[in-house]
């Protein structure tokens, strides 16, 4: 390979500069005018309810079965700890707490990713690469409304949805290992949650986290389907840019989130 | 056919969604459904309020009764000064009634007891309570303690 001059170099950070504002761009445009195009929801609720459902009911046991095992270690974890300071009554606050403002959302948003998010992009990426997508724009049907905005709206509904699933499914858990296996009060379990947690402080704030979560997670997913080139290869890296890219973003807007409603400025 | 599976799946899962919610509001932070409007406000002015906060239990014979909503600090006699809301269900306190800040178990929390008085005028909204007891403070405790045991020896 040839030694790139210093000239060279420079350009190829400019082309890259202008290609993510580009893809930045493009990917806004995309949103809005999926979200906002014309009479919104093409074929009305029923598209939205296939989606729904394969969105939405079907990632059902993946969290179900994580929240409770992620409740339990909690639990067991919080236990531990507590009971050098005798002070294991805590456990069920600590449980809910951590659940409420962290964990809830973010390992729903993560696990959503991967379940939801990448076979929303191999679904799209597919119709492209078979040319489904520009055959229903040959006909006069405006692909956006017709298979983005139901997939977009799907996420949106079903990912906060599934958090607060995730986690009563992992307070349960956590109650159940505190409770009937190492044998801490269950008023006190009960009443020392019910004392910290506030409704608007914490299970609203982690509603808000997750609505946010699913807005960039099926926004990413719908995307990179929409965008990806149209060969296997394509489709399959935009498959893992979708996992990778999501991941990092809520792991990040996390941050900020837990900053702006926790950090106290 | 199978659109109506489809559609009843996600019925019940948009149920079991809003159930979470309601169990996270009622059972998890207990939130219930009087309105608060059926309290009254009470004030009290402490020398230490150290460790006390918002959202503290004000408790009379074991039973809570309301609730600290603010504390602030008294720029004129640079006291605490602790505003609680009591239930209007409780509005026969007496006003020479006494607060104290007491602790939960050895290392729980701060919550503000009333006990109760003689007197015949009872407080209203507003009112305030003039005879506390402030919080125990270890490191004052110790300090006397070991201030008495110099003195002793002295003699």
């Amino acid at each position: 390979m040839r030694r790139k001059s210093l000239l060279d170099r420079v350009a190829l950070l400019g082309h890259g500069a202008i290609e993510i504002v580009t893809i930045l761009g493009r990917s806004g445009l995309f949103l809005v005018h999926a979200l906002l195009g014309r009479g919104g929801i093409g074929g009305g609720f029923q598209l939205l309810i296939k989606q729904l459902y394969s969105v939405g009911v079907l990632s059902l046991a993946i969290i179900v079965v994580s929240g409770i095992f992620i409740g339990m270690v909690l639990s067991l974890q919080g236990f531990n700890i507590l009971t050098k300071y005798g002070s294991e009554q805590a456990v069920g606050q600590m449980v809910a707490l951590t659940l409420l403002r962290e964990l809830g959302p973010v390992v729903t948003a993560l696990l959503f990713a991967g379940r939801a998010g990448s076979a929303l992009t191999a679904e799209i990426g597919n119709m492209k690469s078979t040319e489904q997508l520009s055959s229903l724009e040959m006909i006069g049907v405006d692909p956006l409304k017709y298979i983005v905005a139901p997939r977009l709206w799907a996420g949106f509904i079903s990912l906060p949805l599934l958090s607060l699933i995730f986690n009563v499914v992992g307070i349960w858990g956590g109650s159940w290992v505190a409770i009937d296996w190492l044998g801490v009060y269950e008023g006190s379990f009960w009443a020392n949650m019910q004392n910290s947690v506030s409704f608007t402080d914490d299970v609203a704030n982690g509603v808000i986290k997750s609505i946010v979560f699913a807005f960039v997670v099926s926004w990413i997913a719908v995307f990179q389907g929409y965008d990806c080139e149209p060969t296997s290869e394509g489709i399959s890296r935009a498959t893992t840019k979708t996992v990778v890219y999501s991941s990092l973003a809520v792991l990040g807007l996390d941050f900020i989130l837990t900053a702006l409603m926790f950090g106290d400025f | 056919m199978q659109n109506r599976t489809i559609e009843t799946g996600v019925g019940l899962f948009l149920l079991a969604g809003m159930l979470a919610l309601l169990l996270l509001a009622l059972r998890v932070s207990g939130l219930s459904a009087t309105p608060t409007n059926d309290t009254y406000k009470l004030y009290a002015y402490f020398d230490n309020i150290a460790g006390l906060t918002v959202r503290a239990k004000v408790s009379m014979a074991g039973v809570t009764i309301g609730k600290v909503t603010a504390i602030d600090l008294d720029r004129e006699t640079f006291t605490g000064k602790v505003t609680m809301e009591v239930q209007k269900s409780v509005n026969n306190l007496p006003s020479d009634s006494t607060a104290s800040i007491l602790t939960a178990g050895l290392l729980g929390e701060k919550y503000v007891g009333i006990s109760v008085g003689g007197d015949q005028a009872l407080l209203k909204e507003g009112g305030t309570i003039h005879d506390t007891q402030s919080s125990l403070v270890l490191e004052d405790l110790i300090g006397k303690f070991l201030l008495n045991t110099v003195s002793k020896d002295a003699k």
